[in-house]
């Protein structure tokens, strides 16, 4: 049953992996970039709902679709601004540059938000469900969290396989020139990319600050990082990839956590990545791609 | 450099048509080679016999899979049935670096030079594994280090020299000409003091007086080193005029071998690049 | 006929930048002992020579592994801690027997190079295997993990020699023994032998390694690889050889980085080296220019410095820091902004008339 237990917020921490690691992955499939930033999108998602709840009083879920709002912005700025402009120069120049806009997302939440943590109210309760008499018992967040990353993943793999947006964006992914040529307008579906993967952050950002409730500037950092992970870990540039490593990562940090011991669990996790690396080298679920001589 | 013009003498080799030349020992055997890529077979059952100064065209139209047939002998892909005699050694489950120690060197379509690297060391580098010197040596300077740099200097500017570059030695290589380039190529490959060069499309993109210096540059090369060239080329004079034997592909298998003549009255070669009268008519 | 001119000259520049790096270097060192021994020298700013000695070697250390090997690594603070953790050690060990300062420093960063360059080499067996983006997260992970594990290891010294524990401290030691690692406590009690002359020795050698290798067949070999790899096979380079040499002798150089750094300090933790080091000094090497030493270098001192010159916008400091970043690289990198920029500069307008 504590197995059981453990499982659970497992998938729980995945889910909210996963839908962190789904921006990373498509950013990464359609732009070639590793957008280091995408982590502080998280936490800007969770101060504003933060904001919106406690402050203006709104609906949680109202909150939430601010934050969206705010983040799908914020993420088309920052393309916009820092990375559109870079769209021919070498990737590490664009890697340093998203590494900067990281730092100026913190920096900037320091100076409005103040270094000191917040606690974030659940944005739906601090209740859980009981079963089997009480000796298993799974929060409203935990299932909150998984429904939503489930739902994600459906509209997410539909919009992809079936609308004509999904199509420009695989479209872009597999060759940016030939979309081109084709009458698809390579920059727009980038944008559009970022603007899916900032929203999604948010959303990622209401639930970690509902599931581990302090709320900093530097929040997303490490999450970001793990999510990224999580990415790679699933093949990097697959949508199911993403998913998948997402939930596989919280599964294994959690018992990492629980049987191995707390203090090394990022350690252990990142062991898994390195050994799923070596022997798939292109992740679980991605596409090794050779280079034409 | 005043070296004396030497003078091209065909050396008598027949060895692409086997049953004429048995006995002459090849240095390069193909038997049965093939490969399935995506599921196509791109080449498939190819056999090939190159003597030891054999100069040899692999031509057919574009997509017949020549620069596959490459790729097989120099290990970028594992061949998924025959057998690759290298010097009669098989060089089965040989990695490319494997295989160019062996005595196998190429040049590639697109042209891949070390762009940044000046034109003298994108030479040496070739020269890596005849030289000894640890990285001890090179860090300190030791006099081994400076002894085997001024003789592999001296050797990459002498290679140079055969297509006259070796006054352009320090330029990066990145910055040279389309023709250089191509030229700076062999001279790297010829550096690994190979056995058989494997040349695709030399004179791809050079103009005629271009392709005509090429045409003596290859056969200056081939009377010095006395090695085979293997050479894939789209251009049938500077085929016709150098190759003792010409190996036609397409879509994967070999039409026909002979010789220039043999090969230039090939009704199934006609075809080939042609296309048949009937289905011309028809699209 | 004019470009091909210049272009020959090309050589004996590289050569010349070889020889500017060593002179710029000396003389940056003259002027700031002339001047740290006129007391022109803030007490903070003396305090911070020899951080930026360190901070200048892991540019030089990094510039080997991304300029000249063309691979990123997103975990060189690893490299570092391993070198801090093992440098002090040894150097809280030879404390009885080696009383000459500058000598036990010296063996106490031999000593680390070795450790970082074993750490180096474990670590590039699988990560060597990968390429591109996916050899920059597992370097990433790799320093993740050494963090971790020295945030969790213990280290205690009694008069029946060395143990070890993990996780907590179970080392037992005897009565008169010493716990130097207690995990996330780190080392504390370090004998602040570090000396500004110290970090110049160690940058001039760290120089002389790089300079050297890159102009001898290992060189040649590791940028061959770094333009093509496909050819660079072709050429029958061994390229999990190279790419291990120059991984290991980068490790290495970081590891003596590493030492110099932690004993210019009293007490030092695995958190100092975390992920946000490892990118600070890939900022250095991408600022000063991928395979440019003396780049590197000037980064390296301008980014440590400027912070600390900016405290009295503490608050901003970062913020300016991030933007700084941003511009530099939109700058650098973009076609529009780079012509933009370069017709603000009267002397390069003047050049390009020519």
């Amino acid at each position: 049953m504590i197995f059981l237990n453990y499982f659970i917020s497992g998938i729980s921490l995945g889910s909210i992996y996963a839908i962190i690691a789904l921006g990373y992955t498509m950013v990464y499939g359609i732009a070639k970039m590793l957008n280091f930033a995408h982590g502080d999108v998280i936490m800007v998602g969770g101060y504003v709902c933060f904001y919106a709840v406690s402050r203006y009083g709104l609906n949680p879920f109202l909150g939430v679709a601010v934050a969206m709002l705010l983040c799908t912005i914020l993420g088309i700025i920052v393309e916009r601004l820092a990375y559109k402009p870079l769209r021919q120069a070498p990737s590490l120049a664009v890697l340093i540059t998203a590494i900067g806009m990281s730092y100026f997302l913190q920096n900037t939440a320091l100076l409005l938000w103040s270094s000191n943590p917040k606690v974030f109210p659940s944005i739906i309760g601090r209740g859980a469900f009981k079963l089997f008499d009480g000796a298993l018992s799974v929060s409203h967040v935990t299932v909150l969290t998984i429904a939503t990353c489930l739902v994600i993943m459906v509209v997410l793999s539909l919009f992809i396989g079936k609308t004509r947006l999904g199509k420009a964006m695989r479209a872009c992914s597999e060759d940016k020139g030939a979309a081109q040529l084709m009458g698809i307008n390579v920059n727009a579906t980038i944008s559009m990319t970022f603007a899916i993967g900032s929203g999604l952050a948010a959303i990622a950002g209401a639930l970690l600050c509902s599931a581990y409730p302090t709320l900093m500037p530097t929040t997303g950092a490490l999450p970001g990082i793990k999510a990224f992970t999580a990415a790679v870990f699933g093949g990097i540039g697959s949508v199911p990839g993403a998913f998948l490593g997402g939930l596989m990562l919280g599964v294994i940090e959690i018992f990492a956590k629980a049987y191995i011991s707390s203090q090394l669990s990022d350690a252990v996790v990142f062991a898994v990545l390195i050994v799923v690396l070596l022997v798939k080298p292109a992740g679980l679920l991605g596409r090794m791609t050779q280079e034409k001589v | 450099m005043a070296r004396k013009k030497t003078k091209y003498v065909p050396v008598p080799s027949k060895s692409i048509l086997p049953e004429r030349d048995a006995a002459r020992a090849p240095v390069l055997e193909c038997v049965n080679l093939g490969i399935t890529l995506g599921g196509i077979k791109a080449v498939d059952n190819f056999n090939l016999t190159v003597g030891r100064t054999e100069i040899v065209g692999l031509i057919g139209p574009n997509g017949a899979g020549k620069t596959t047939v490459f790729n097989l002998l120099t290990k970028v892909y594992q061949p998924t049935t025959g057998t690759i005699l290298l010097e009669g050694k098989d060089t089965h489950g040989m990695s490319t670096i494997q295989v160019n120690r062996a005595g196998i060197a190429r040049t590639f379509q697109n042209i891949r030079l070390f762009k940044n690297l000046s034109v003298a060391d994108n030479v040496k580098a070739a020269m890596n594994n005849e030289m000894h010197y640890n990285m001890l040596s090179a860090i300190l300077r030791l006099p081994n280090y400076k002894r085997e740099e001024i003789a592999a200097h001296r050797r990459a500017l002498k290679l140079l020299s055969i297509f006259d570059m070796q006054g352009i030695a320090d330029v990066p290589a990145g910055s040279l000409p389309y023709g250089a380039q191509r030229r700076l190529e062999i001279v790297r490959a010829l550096a690994t003091n190979p056995s058989v060069l494997l040349l695709d499309e030399p004179a791809a993109g050079m103009n005629p007086s271009e392709t005509a210096e090429l045409l003596d540059s290859i056969r200056k090369v081939h009377d010095m080193f006395q090695i085979a060239i293997i050479l894939i080329e789209h251009d049938m004079s500077l085929v016709m005029n150098i190759c003792d034997g010409i190996c036609v592909l397409n879509f994967g298998q070999v039409i026909a071998k002979g010789t220039p003549d043999e090969i230039q009255s090939n009704p199934a070669v006609i075809e080939a690049y042609l296309g048949r009268k009937k289905e011309a008519a028809k699209s | 006929m004019m470009t091909m001119k210049r272009l020959i000259n090309l050589k004996r520049a590289e050569a010349r930048r070889i020889y500017l790096t060593y002179a710029v270097v000396i003389i940056a060192y003259v002027v700031c002992q002339i001047m740290s021994s006129t007391k022109f020298f803030s007490s903070s700013m003396r305090g911070m020579l020899v951080p930026i000695c360190a901070y200048m070697v892991m540019a030089v250390s990094l510039n080997l592994v991304v300029g000249i090997l063309g691979e990123l690594s997103l975990g060189h603070a690893g490299f570092m801690s391993v070198g801090a953790f093992a440098g002090v050690t040894s150097a809280i060990l030879m404390q009885g027997t080696i009383t000459n300062a500058p000598v036990r420093l010296a063996l106490a960063m031999i000593i680390a190079a070795i450790f970082a360059a074993i750490a180096g080499f474990l670590i590039g067996i699988p990560v060597l295997r990968l390429k591109g983006d996916y050899l920059a997260i597992v370097t990433l992970a790799f320093g993740e993990i050494i963090k971790s594990i020295l945030n969790n290891f213990y280290l205690g010294v009694d008069s029946q020699g060395l143990h070890f524990s993990m996780l907590s401290d179970t080392t037992r030691l005897l009565k008169g023994g010493r716990l130097i690692i207690r995990g996330p406590m780190g080392i504390s009690g370090i004998q602040k032998i570090a000396t500004f002359p110290a970090g110049f020795v160690l940058l001039m050698i760290a120089l002389m390694i790089v300079f050297n290798l890159v102009n001898s067949r290992s060189g040649r070999a590791f940028m061959a690889i770094r333009d093509d790899r496909i050819a660079a096979e072709s050429i029958g380079l061994d390229i999990t050889k190279y790419k291990m040499m120059a991984f290991v002798m980068s490790a290495a150089i970081a590891g003596a980085a590493g030492a110099l750094f932690a004993m210019n300090y009293s007490t030092i933790v695995a958190n100092k080296f975390d992920f946000n080091t490892s990118i600070l000094i890939l900022v250095f090497v991408v600022l000063g220019g991928q395979g440019n030493m003396l780049g590197g270098i000037i980064a390296a001192a301008v980014l440590t410095i400027l912070p600390e010159k900016l405290r009295q916008f503490s608050e901003y400091r970062m913020l300016l820091y991030a933007v700084v970043l941003i511009v530099m690289m939109l700058a650098t990198n973009n076609a529009e902004i780079r012509a933009f920029l370069s017709g603000l500069n009267p002397f390069r307008r003047k050049e390009e008339a020519e």
